[in-house]
């Protein structure tokens, strides 16, 4: 069900994850992605990532390696997905100090279907940012391919 | 007494693809429970082992969440709407990492 997976993405809204990761530095910054997930029939697939939406990280007690987004956050992304008529495809953080892959943490708290970007943050400075997804039994958090275009080539 | 349950998409390839469905039900357990028996697949994802809702489900009834009504015992009536929320959490270090003070990021 859950084949490779190209995620699109502008280089504006790479950037505001970028910059969002760098605010919050040395904590986790995290934060809704929303776009569209056309069903390819099996082929590949190309999520489109058209908007995002900065959340508070509700982990006060270890919020520099930690990330929590408040149900009622989730409840208000997807609100704001469907005014728009697109959909809550998946969720953003920030690893500061730590490479741009998922932990086991990660794995264990993650859904499938929705995409995970991940960007490091290395002592303030956004570096490596990547996405991943879960198989739908939980068997593999699979590397995502992040495709980063230009303002110009996006699609509304 | 027909109860909305909305479905959230990463549950939906268990649910047959639907967003929502509809059951007659007077309390959240009962919606539940019609949820599950109409898509079996679902039920692993929802409840564990000994039938009690996994900790990083949540469930609302008309924007209220039911840890602060009556729990899965929460009345529903007709025209209600249940949703069910997935927890989004996660983290970098696998350990606990020493603390810094915010605004003050270490550089080398």
């Amino acid at each position: 069900m859950a084949e490779p997976t190209t995620v699109s993405i502008s280089t504006g809204l790479a950037e505001r994850i970028r910059k969002h990761g760098a605010e919050t530095y040395p904590h986790e910054c995290c934060g809704a992605l929303l776009g569209r997930d056309p069903d390819s029939g099996g082929g590949k697939r190309l999520r489109e990532v058209l908007d995002c939406l900065p959340l508070a990280n509700r982990r006060e007690d270890s919020p520099n390696n930690r990330f929590s987004i408040a149900p009622l956050d989730v409840i208000e992304a997807d609100r704001v997905a469907q005014a728009r008529g697109i959909e809550l495809i998946g969720w953003y953080h920030s690893h500061p100090d730590h490479p741009a892959k998922p932990s086991e943490y990660d794995r264990n708290h993650a859904w499938p279907w929705f995409s995970y970007i991940i960007v490091s943050v290395r002592a303030g400075v956004p570096e490596e940012m990547t996405s991943w997804r879960l198989n739908d039994d939980r068997s593999a958090y699979a590397q995502e391919t992040v495709e980063i275009h230009s303002e110009a080539t996006a699609q509304s | 007494m027909s109860v909305k349950v909305m479905i959230p998409t990463p549950l939906r390839p268990h649910a047959g693809g639907k967003a929502d469905a509809e059951f007659q039900a007077k309390t959240v357990a009962e919606a539940l429970a019609h949820l599950t028996a109409q898509y079996a697949d679902l039920r692993k994802h929802l409840f564990t082992d000994d039938g009690s809702l996994r900790s990083f489900i949540n469930v609302y009834v008309n924007g209220e969440d039911i840890r602060y009504l009556a729990q899965e015992n929460t009345p529903t009536k007709d025209g209600d709407t249940i949703k069910i929320i997935p927890s989004i959490a996660g983290g970098g270090a696998a350990c606990p990492a020493k603390r810094h003070s915010v605004g003050k990021p270490l550089r080398s």
